[in-house]
């Protein structure tokens, strides 16, 4: 009975006839995402303690050594273990990105209901204001930024901050905007209620799903943004490293497949796809209810 | 071209405009807000209070901000951004010999990028949710996860240390030929296109999906549309709005990615040129290079923003 | 005859995103013979529009045929593979969706999108497709025929968009034409033109027609046989004639009851006369809004309503008559004029206003689904008026949410549920409960049954009666439907384009003479008899054009549309307002009446303001 159907209509008919599937895939792919993210948050807390030797320490006589019992990610290019380094190096990546995404996304939305609220004058200033930091590519932000003030982790935390609030504002903002000129929040002014009952009670609950969605972007975009300062070297100093200063650092053991080099990578690829695949779950779910 | 199109345009133009001047003032500032100044990193920790003043008197540097932001902007917009602290070399020069290199690399990079990224986004969002469909946004979410330094060292890996077909470094005074360009190219424009055509992909398939859901082509299909027609015909017009800002916005990322992609490859670029000047501090290299980068990304919007004005049938007499 | 259509035992099912199938459909039967035209009938989720599509073998998005077969012209379209549906789609069959403005592409000119199927089936060349298009447009009496179609779709009207549509389905010829919900989007005096236009194609032709529709009126006119539906399933299937006049089934009666608004003008009128001369609850006096410069919505609009008393504002959509009620509220500043309760002068935006004042005047959106935040639960929603206006806390305020439930008539077990788990009749209740929870002296509702089904908002617009006798509350009504506002409302104001043209009592708007457009809006209204269509002496062939107008003054609004405008006249002053006999108030040169009517002219002043545009 099912090839009554028309399934070559590609408006209608894919949806159904792979609903259930895509579901269960999509709900799959969001718990690998979710074990991903879950794993890495937990490491960034725990992990310096689980290193096995001193990152810093040289404790091999062997450079770009290979995966073993003892050093379980191998060596770099000093001798130093690779496990530790990646280890210690967690609280940088995900803790200096998760510092400058949540003050990105406090300061962008904060801005953005301001925005919103605001008279048409504070309005345009700000939207002006912020749409001229967007115009700046966040890398050249961060070079302008390190150039000025040499690099350091509050310069790091406020410069990513600076540079992926706009984005934050601008969806903040629009979803603000949105919500306001609906009935219930008329409704409310209507009945006297004031600016912060307004904006607590009827629109920011209702903004809350799309804003955590931007948040885990923009953890993403930013942990992106600061492996590759470390990678040019203008991220983390030595001898403290994030994982973008350990591919950096060991970039001398790619010819001979060194996992000094590529187990750091991994770490990046494996948190940054995370994220991302439980953003994308999160999405697709909000669509379907 | 109407009068409300006229206007729309200018109107971007004018916004555009006042963006670049709020851009030229966060630079400015920015590089200007430390204490220790030029003449002293010029002169070093044995230069006397006399020989200071005299080169401050001599770059300006002794009076006040704004009037130094003037000079500045003046110098700017007549086409002159002063000269290197590093070579005395006059900025415009240095950049001049740089600047068609870089064009060149984000010229070969949107030729391969935008038809690709149209076609992979067009074709998933006609058959979404197949398999087709499915691998690709996997694959898009991993290539826009991971760093494109990341992909770069992979590609250098594979292409040129175990395959041995590429060089590691991209020499382009060396590519005379069609041939040894393309080898030149390759693994940056491969690069940057990885990260470029996932989001553009994913930004025109959802474009497009936006589309097919519309009234008008469940119509068409009930005028008896084949899908082709359907996308081809009724869509796409109507898609080239969102699709132009997804390019723009995507090309702007480009502005960035080539920053990483030019040091892997050690690409005689801009960003080479601005990584060095950071490096050395040379602040007037740094404000003009950045600035240069800004107005390349509000070019790109405007171009957007006026092919959505222009595409929109509402806005047509 | 043989039957040209015949769907046997069909079912159609939504499958749900845990895969298991929920029938919408449930086994339809029905046929029709050539040249006939058979109507669907139902409210919304009676599946109508699920089963005309059908017909096309299509099913929307997550729905999908189970069972059954439907032959059209010989051959079961459900056995058909895709490929061989696309030749039957927009050649045997063709479709006419609701919303024009949606359904054509707004990036192609209309004449490619009207000919568009007949390129696709080949049926003939373009040349002769352009030819034949402009015929149609000529029949279905658009204007300018030669070259409509060179425009893009948002620069025609909604009505003849509409009627372009029809075009577009007919321009192949198909056996079978299926019509959905065609002038539901339309105001009533387009949806009398294009009814017309579409009555005399099908007819012309002779062409086996699907109309599916929730107004029993407007199918009356079209229809040879109705099918009723309800849940999805066929509750009725009966010539047009037998069921108006004698309906077989309930669910039929009661939709039949639902559309005859009952007159509710019980005591109210004699206590309106009684307090003349008091000073009325609110009192809007010569009131203006513009919205850009120059750009009047509003202007010169004075209103009094008188406590427990119900006043309707009626027009079609543009007529400014939802900016009224917002201005009233201060959720729209005016540009002129004033806002007075109780005789007391209101600030003109509601942020100026005390709470007090915000109290006493309530506002009831149309729409329920937007009005009612998501998030929070019922208890919620009524509960914040109640501490908010009333200090009122803890269990005192949990019985009086309670009470409020009964007041609307819902049962306290909804207090915890949240709007999205309620049905739109039961979220409009709610919106109402809120208003009253703030003990208000007037309740102002836009629309507030525009959205919901006949039945649905009968017993809405019961209750609200019921609740006037109860509370004593007043009234202000927004509405476009002049028959359900003329039955409920004490006093009646009509506007157009801005302009205030006709006030009366309800009771008034039974006889004429009225205002050519009051006459017009009337007379637009469908009635459930068969033949009104031909009969109405609602007029809107285009009109002889005239001298053209004096420049820089401001006219009569409906000039451009009036049957009975005069020379010389109207294209040159502009009217004063005058009572007519039976107590309505006009906005018009004409008197109508034997007498000479006395031309009062009420409030000088605005109008010779206007003119000085």
């Amino acid at each position: 009975m099912n090839t009554h159907t028309p399934s070559t209509t590609t408006v209608e008919s894919t949806q159904k006839a792979s609903f259930s599937s895509r579901f269960h895939v999509r709900s799959i792919s969001g718990l690998i995402g979710l074990i991903l993210v879950g794993f890495w948050l937990v490491i960034s807390v725990i992990g310096p303690m689980l290193s096995p030797y001193p990152p810093n320490d040289f404790v091999s006589n062997t450079v770009f050594g290979p995966m073993s019992m003892k050093h379980l990610f191998g060596t770099d290019y000093l001798g130093r273990d690779i496990f530790s380094r990646v280890l210690a190096g967690t609280p940088y990546t995900i803790g200096v990105a998760l510092a400058a995404t949540v003050a990105a996304c406090l300061a962008g939305v904060i801005s953005g209901l301001v925005a919103a609220a605001a008279t048409s004058w504070v309005d345009m200033t700000i939207s002006r204001t912020q749409d001229a930091l967007i115009s700046i590519p966040s890398k050249m932000f961060a070079l302008i930024m390190v150039a000025s003030f040499g690099s350091s982790v509050p310069i790091l935390i406020l410069t990513a901050a600076i540079a992926y609030m706009p984005g934050s504002f601008r969806i903040a903002r629009s979803l603000a905007v949105n919500v306001m000129t609906l009935d219930y929040v008329q409704v409310a002014r209507l009945r006297g209620e004031s600016m912060p009952y307004i904006i607590f009670k009827e629109v920011l609950p209702n903004m809350f799903r799309p804003v955590l969605t931007d948040f885990g972007l923009r953890f993403v975009f930013i942990v992106l943004l600061l492996s590759a300062m470390s990678f040019l070297g203008l991220g983390i100093q030595p001898p403290e490293a994030d994982w973008g200063s350990l591919v950096r650092e060991n970039i001398g053991g790619l010819s001979s497949g060194a996992p000094a080099v590529i187990m750091p990578a991994i770490a990046i690829a494996t948190l940054t796809i995370g994220v991302n695949l439980l953003i994308d779950s999160i999405g697709s779910k909000s669509v379907q209810h | 071209m109407n009068k409300t199109v006229l206007r729309l345009i200018i109107n971007r133009i004018g916004l555009g405009i006042l963006t670049l001047w709020i851009v030229s003032l966060v630079v400015f500032f920015i590089t200007n807000l430390l204490p220790g100044d030029a003449a002293q990193e010029l002169l070093g920790q044995a230069a006397t209070t006399q020989t200071l003043d005299a080169l401050r008197a001599k770059l300006g540097l002794d009076l006040p901000l704004y009037v130094r932001y003037f000079h500045w902007l003046g110098g700017m917009l007549v086409g002159d951004a002063g000269t290197s602290m590093v070579n005395g070399i006059p900025i415009l020069q240095l950049i001049w010999s740089r600047l068609p290199n870089t064009l060149l690399l984000a010229a070969f990079v949107t030729l391969v990028s935008v038809p690709v990224a149209m076609f992979i986004g067009i074709v998933s969002a006609m058959y979404r949710g197949s398999w087709f469909d499915r691998y690709i946004n996997i694959l898009a979410v991993c290539a826009v996860s991971v760093p494109e330094f990341l992909i770069a060292t992979i590609a250098v890996l594979i292409f040129a240390v175990k395959l041995g077909w590429l060089s590691a470094l991209s020499h382009i005074e060396n590519a005379q030929t069609f041939g040894e360009m393309l080898k030149v190219f390759a693994m940056p424009v491969l690069t940057l296109c990885s990260v470029l055509v996932a989001q553009m992909a994913r930004m025109t398939r959802a474009a497009v999906i936006d589309q097919l859901s519309s009234s008008y082509v469940e119509m068409a299909l009930l005028k008896g549309a084949s899908p082709i027609r359907m996308v081809l015909r009724h869509a796409l017009p109507n898609a080239i709005g969102p699709i132009a800002n997804a390019i723009a916005l995507s090309l702007s990322y480009l502005l960035g990615g080539v920053i990483i992609v030019e040091s892997i490859f050690n690409y005689p670029g801009i960003a080479t040129l601005m990584l060095n000047a950071v490096s050395s501090r040379d602040m007037p290299l740094i404000q003009a290079c950045a600035m240069l980068f800004c107005f390349g990304y509000l070019v790109m919007v405007l171009i957007a923003d006026i092919s959505e004005i222009v595409s929109n049938p509402r806005l047509r007499k | 005859m043989t039957e040209l259509v015949k769907v046997c035992d069909l079912q159609v099912a939504v499958r749900t995103g845990a895969g298991v199938d929920v029938p919408i459909v449930h086994g339809a039967d029905f046929s029709l013979h050539k040249g006939e035209v058979l109507a669907l009938i139902g409210e919304s989720g009676s599946g109508k529009t699920t089963i005309a599509l059908s017909l096309m073998g299509y099913a929307r998005s997550g729905c999908h045929i189970v069972g059954g077969s439907v032959q059209v012209d010989g051959t079961d379209l459900l056995t058909l593979s895709d490929s061989k549906l696309t030749k039957v789609r927009g050649r045997t069959v063709s479709y006419i969706a609701q919303s024009a403005a949606a359904a054509f592409n707004p990036a192609i000119t209309i004449m490619n999108q009207v000919i568009e199927s007949a390129m696709i089936h080949k049926t003939c060349s373009r040349k002769e497709a352009e030819k034949k298009a402009i015929g149609l447009f000529r029949e279905l009496a658009l204007p300018d025929p030669e070259h409509i179609g060179e425009r893009y779709p948002h620069q025609v009207s909604g009505g003849q968009l509409q009627r372009l549509m029809a075009a577009m389905a007919l321009i192949t010829d198909p056996i079978l034409v299926i019509l959905d919900e065609p002038t539901t989007a339309l105001d009533v005096t387009t949806q009398i033109e294009v009814l017309r236009a579409f009555k005399k194609v099908v007819r012309e032709r002779n062409t086996t027609a699907v109309y599916v529709s929730h107004d029993l009126a407007v199918v009356a006119q079209m229809a040879d046989r109705i099918v009723v539906l309800k849940n999805g399933e066929i509750q009725e299937n009966s010539l047009t004639k037998d069921l108006l006049i004698e309906p077989k089934h309930e669910y039929t009666k009661s939709l039949l009851s639902a559309m005859k608004p009952e007159s509710r003008q019980d005591t109210a009128t004699q206590t309106i006369m009684d307090l003349e001369t008091s000073t009325p609850l609110l009192e809007v006096r010569n009131l203006e809004v513009c919205f850009e410069k120059d750009k009047r919505v509003l202007q010169d609009i004075d209103l009094k309503i008188r406590r427990g008393s119900t006043v309707g504002v009626i027009g079609e959509s543009g007529s400014g008559k939802t900016t009224l009620a917002r201005s009233i509220v201060g959720l729209v500043e005016p540009s002129l004029g004033n806002i007075y309760l109780d005789g007391e002068a209101l600030n003109a935006s509601a942020s100026g206003r005390t709470r007090e004042q915000l109290r006493r005047v309530q506002y009831v959106f149309q729409n329920a689904d937007t009005a009612l935040n998501p998030l929070h639960t019922v208890e919620d929603i009524l509960a914040r008026p109640l501490s908010f206006y009333h200090g009122m806390k803890g269990q005192k305020r949990r019985d009086r949410v309670a009470e409020l439930l009964s007041l609307v008539h819902l049962p306290d077990s909804i207090a915890k549920r949240r709007p999205t788990e309620l049905s739109g009749g039961q979220k409009q209740r709610i919106n109402l409960a809120r208003a009253l929870a703030a003990e208000p002296d007037i309740i102002l509702c836009d629309e507030v049954t525009s959205a919901l089904d006949t039945v649905v908002g009968a017993a809405i617009l019961e209750l609200m009666a019921d609740l006037r006798q109860k509370l004593k509350v007043s009234y202000l009504f927004i509405s476009h439907d002049i028959s359900m506002v003329q039955a409920i409302c004490d006093e009646v104001v009509v506007l157009y384009s801005g302009f205030k043209v006709e006030q009366g009592a309800g009771e008034s708007f039974k006889r004429p003479p009225f205002h050519p457009y009051t006459q017009l809006l009337i007379d637009s209204v469908p009635e459930m008899k068969q033949g009104w269509l031909e009969s109405t002496g609602a007029n809107h062939e285009a009109l002889p054009k005239i001298a053209p107008e004096k420049a820089n003054v401001v006219l009569c609004p409906f000039l451009d549309r009036c049957s009975v405008r005069i020379e010389g006249k109207c294209n040159q002053v502009i009217p004063a307002r005058k009572k007519l006999e039976k107590g309505n108030q006009i906005f018009c040169h004409h008197s109508f009446s034997n007498q000479k009517a006395q031309e009062i002219e009420v409030e000088k002043q605005p109008i010779s303001q206007l003119q000085s545009v």
